[in-house]
């Protein structure tokens, strides 16, 4: 059902800085809700994103539950050589999805 | 409708306000949720980030809307002037918050790679408050921004005080 949403350019030149755009549609319940009935509803949140450059560690984040639902990153990398994007979102109940996006570097 | 239900189920002793979300999803009954977090545990949470280096004002730009009327997304753009070298670059940014439940908004690691120290996100804000955004660079010192954000509707974690 979770599904990623990411923009990364289709190409750029070397040493471009390029924006990287990612959300994940995720409820990010933050655990500090109750039911009409009091029970407080359990936190269900992404913590953590991390996206690699052909295999190279670019970016991370840990979240909290601060972050809107559908948690929405936005941050730069400058474009060394072709190849992908690999993005990670781990987070409760075994939460974890994966998405890839390629860039061509001339 | 969805609060006249759940006024309906709070006894007389324990009347308090509730909030609805605005999705209409759930009503959160006030009083029986963990105190939220104050300045202090603010400035508890930025002590476990510098761990005791001095934090200068500078460098950091925090830009937030000054007025949002609706808690549950607030855009956030966090930028750091740098030269983004090996040299010379921003580790970490770490955003922080007064009033939600919780002291931590995000952290978010870059490095040199990133070419450009700024990081954009969306976050909920429980109430009228100041938020904080460090960053740390390469040199070990670290450097800060506030922003003052009022907010109309609470994100629906909340009680409206």
């Amino acid at each position: 059902m979770a599904s990623a949403l990411i923009n990364v350019p289709a190409t750029a030149k070397r040493g471009d800085i390029i924006e990287i755009k990612a959300l994940m549609s995720h409820i990010m319940e933050t655990g500090y809700r109750h039911t009409e009935t009091g029970e407080v509803i359990p936190r269900d949140i992404i913590t953590s994103f991390t996206c690699r450059y052909n295999g190279v560690e670019v970016f991370r984040a840990d979240l909290f539950p601060a972050s809107s639902a559908n948690p929405f990153i936005s941050f730069f990398t400058t474009a060394t050589e072709s190849g992908t994007f690999e993005f990670k979102w781990i987070g409760d109940r075994g939460f974890q999805e994966t998405a890839s996006a390629n860039i061509s570097v001339s | 409708m969805t609060q006249t239900i759940a006024m309906q189920k709070l006894d007389d002793a324990n009347r308090r306000r509730v909030l609805v979300c605005g999705a209409g999803a759930v009503a959160a009954l006030v009083g029986l949720r963990p105190a939220r977090a104050t300045p202090d545990m603010m400035k508890a949470a930025i002590r476990d980030v510098v761990k005791g280096a001095p934090v200068r004002v500078g460098k950091v730009k925090l830009d937030v809307p000054p007025l949002v009327e609706n808690g549950n997304t607030v855009p956030l753009t966090v930028s750091v002037t740098s030269a983004m070298t090996e040299a010379e670059h921003v580790v970490s940014i770490h955003i922080f918050n007064e009033k939600n439940p919780q002291p931590n908004v995000g952290n978010f690691y870059i490095g040199p790679r990133a070419g450009r120290a700024q990081v954009s996100t969306r976050i909920r804000l429980a109430d009228t408050q100041t938020l904080t955004a460090i960053a740390k660079l390469s040199d070990g010192s670290f450097w800060s921004a506030t922003a003052d954000v009022v907010v109309t509707l609470a994100a629906c974690t909340e009680e409206a005080t």
